[in-house]
């Protein structure tokens, strides 16, 4: 009993990315309306029929509810009074790092995320989004020689317009649900990918975004292709400062890979999770998906979930080419009051497709944490094969974990299995490594990263050590 | 071996000791110095591995009176790591399997907070892999091993080996060895033993709580001790193990029934 208390006090730890930079930002009124997304629009230079995308999913939006199906309770937000656009006053069409505002810079190496040519990643080419705009894009003139675009959305919107007319919005409908409708109506920025034909990218992209207002909707869009036979591996990372209240973060992120192409998505969630007492955090509601459009196409997510008061959202896979695989690896870490609802779809369309699910759920003080999953086998599917696993773990004795699995097979030539369980964190098993002299904290530390390891060999190794360190970070104590 | 100035490793004072607020142990009391080593028996459920856990510190066995102290210093205050690290040891009955956690890296972490104590150099990965192939000789085992998660899918042998791996490892300065010949074959039980005979310093002793007298035909103890109902009711040498062994616990349980008739 005392034991697991202890253990409550150590997976409660001050969030660190707490802060706020002083910055003068530019903002445009509260409120939701059609002029406001034409403001948008034109703010950004849009050509129109981007205008017309926004202005046709706006129309959608009106006519939908916000989905109560989950289970996931919440104080409801008003959409009248979020502000919709916000952006660091500075010259959004920068030429070079150095006419980034310096407090921009300094805010991401505080992240842990260095921007300037010396102290950057050396293997990672990083968009660095604060509020509603990409300040910086690292290494895109060594990216582009071997042809590979990775820029800001809005950079991509207008420099290869043709490009995002082709495949925006045809993964996520703008009628998808309630949130992905709304992100097509007013999306700021994100990032954009493009791989062509045959190429390896050279280095592992990543985006980080960063919350800075209080009462900004952060709606950011993501669009990757690979194209037949190219590959890339791609990382976001995401935090936010303290606010008392709760802020929306609606994103939408659309993969696609053609024929033979492989892209790994790898996701590590820090938003700010709202205080023990469950007051203010981020809202986190994102759609995630993947359209395996080609044959022998791969497509592969892993997610380290940690942050955020609430955490709505199933990366998926459409498996329309033959022999594609999907795959999705999650960890979340549930603490105080949060709440996860999150898991994935895998929905088999084509011949011999595959896909394999790990889930890793760790439920600590009075936290509520689901996995929810579909696996879809259509008539066409022959051979098709799907392989589940869903673990969770409790660490004291006032959080909850469920698991919903949701499985259609309309396929009789295909295979599906699925296993599932539920474990406290073991007395015994903490005693064990105490009694070899390690302590407590660090037992652990130990436990749950062992718990996760299936998960933690799936991620790029970069981020493995790094999402390692977050999650021994939530469950780190105060002594040493 | 044991000579009048040993200095005294463990002394047991009258200890009462509780588990789910039922006493188990009702004022044990136990002497060990070092070079010597003690067999403690009993039946199941006479308070020996209680005994075993109260020392190393379980949360779950609470010390409602009496004393513990190693080197003449009390460790009822202390922490179950802290405990471990000034070189209490405890080798399971049940060794737990924790998967995920690789088998090298938890050796690695434990030897290197037993030597931060002894005020040793901390082992980097490649320090310590040249020092536990050598330890691995001791106990017969395949580095293989190492590889795998901690005793995740080993044996009920590999476990106890493991065990004994880790104890050469952290070279403790008393281990308490519960059980650790239960479930051996013939073969690992001699591995196992030669292993515990090869371990014993004469500054360090061992506690050795068994059922059998097959471990203490491998490693001789100087004293035997026998619990019953939580408490230590005779000691002997050598001898009163193979008495049990020949009359079971019966001829105890009379012998002490006419003590008390006596007083």
């Amino acid at each position: 009993m005392t034991q697991s208390n202890t253990v409550e006090e150590i997976v409660s730890q001050p969030y660190k990315y707490g802060f706020i930079t002083e910055i003068e930002t530019e903002k445009i009124p509260k409120g939701l309306n059609e002029d406001v997304i034409r403001l948008i629009s034109a703010k950004k230079n849009e050509p129109d029929f981007l205008l017309k995308f926004r202005l046709r999913a706006y129309e959608q939006w009106l006519k939908m509810k916000e989905p109560d199906w989950s289970g996931l309770t919440y104080s409801k937000v008003n959409y009248q009074d979020l502000v919709y656009y916000a952006a660091p006053k500075q010259d959004i069409k920068k030429k070079s790092l150095d006419e980034v505002d310096p407090k921009l810079l300094e805010t991401f190496e505080k992240l842990g995320i260095p921007l300037s040519e010396q102290k950057r990643l050396s293997n990672v080419a990083v968009d660095a989004v604060f509020d509603s705009v990409s300040i910086a894009t690292t290494y895109k003139e060594k990216l582009a020689e071997h042809g590979v675009i990775f820029c800001s959305i809005s950079e991509a919107i207008s420099e290869y317009p043709d490009l995002i007319e082709k495949y925006i919005g045809k993964v996520v409908p703008i009628n998808d649900n309630f949130f992905a409708a709304l992100n097509s109506a007013v999306f700021s920025d994100g990032s954009f990918v493009y791989i062509p034909k045959g190429v390896e990218c050279p280095m592992e992209l990543s985006s980080y975004f960063r919350i800075n207002s209080g009462d900004t909707g952060q709606f950011e869009r993501t669009l990757i292709i690979a194209e037949e036979s190219s590959s890339v591996s791609y990382l976001e990372g995401c935090t936010a400062p303290m606010f008392d209240t709760n802020t929306l973060h609606a994103a939408v992120v659309e993969l696609v890979a053609l024929d033979n192409a492989s892209i790994k998505y790898s996701t590590v969630q820090n938003w700010y999770a709202g205080n023990e007492e469950g007051v203010g955090g981020i809202y986190n509601f994102v759609t995630k998906r993947g359209e395996c459009r080609g044959n022998n196409s791969k497509i592969s997510w892993s997610q380290v979930e940690t942050g955020s008061a609430i955490t709505w959202k199933y990366p998926s896979c459409v498996l329309k080419g033959d022999n594609s695989i999907g795959e999705f690896y999650s960890i979340a870490l549930t603490n105080n009051c949060q709440k996860a609802d999150t898991g994935t779809k895998m929905i088999h369309i084509g011949k011999n497709t595959k896909s394999k699910i790990v889930s890793k759920g760790i439920s600590a003080g009075q936290s509520k944490n689901s996995y929810r999953g579909l696996v879809s086998i259509s008539p066409n599917a022959e051979g098709s094969r799907n392989y589940s696993q869903c673990d969770s773990m409790l660490i004291g004795d006032k959080a909850s974990a469920n698991t919903y699995p949701y499985i259609q097979s309309k396929q009789p030539q295909s295979n599906i299995e699925h296993e599932a369980s539920t474990c406290k964190i073991s007395e015994d098993q903490l005693f064990y490594l105490q009694s070899r002299g390690i302590d407590f904290e660090e037992s652990v530390s130990m436990l749950v990263s062992g718990f996760c390891s299936d998960v933690f060999n799936e991620l790029p190794m970069e981020f493995a050590s790094e999402a390692d360190k977050l999650l021994a970070l939530k469950l780190e104590g105060s002594v040493g | 071996m044991i000579s009048s100035t040993s200095e005294t490793i463990l002394s047991i004072e009258d200890l009462h000791a509780s588990v789910e607020d039922q006493e188990i142990l009702h004022g044990v009391n136990l002497v060990v110095k070092e070079g010597e080593i003690h067999a403690i028996m009993g039946r199941n459920g006479s308070g020996k591995s209680t005994l075993s856990k109260v020392i190393a510190g379980h949360p779950s066995y609470k010390v409602l009176s009496g004393s513990i102290q190693f080197k003449g210093k009390d460790i009822l205050e202390l922490e179950p790591e802290e405990r471990a690290r000034i070189g209490i040891f405890l080798g399971f009955q049940y060794p737990v399997e924790i998967p995920g956690v690789s088998n090298l890296e938890f050796l690695r972490v434990a030897t290197n907070s037993r030597r931060k104590e002894l005020l040793k150099s901390e082992l980097d990965t490649f320090e310590f892999e040249d020092l536990v192939k050598e330890r691995l000789k001791i106990v017969e085992m395949d580095p293989a091993f190492l590889e795998r998660s901690v005793n995740e899918g080993f044996s009920g042998g590999e476990k106890k080996r493991n065990e004994i791996l880790q104890m050469a490892l952290l070279e403790p300065v008393i281990s308490i060895l519960d059980e650790t010949d239960s479930g051996l074959d013939i073969d690992a039980l001699r591995i196992v033993a030669s292993g515990i005979n090869r371990l014993s310093q004469p500054n360090s002793a061992t506690i050795l709580i068994t059922h059998y007298q097959r471990l203490l035909n491998e490693i001789t103890p100087d004293f035997v001790h026998i619990m019953a109902d939580g408490k230590i009711i005779k000691t002997g040498n050598k001898e009163l193990a193979v008495d049990l062994e020949k009359s079971g616990y019966d001829f105890i349980d009379k012998n002490t029934k006419e003590k008390e008739m006596a007083k």
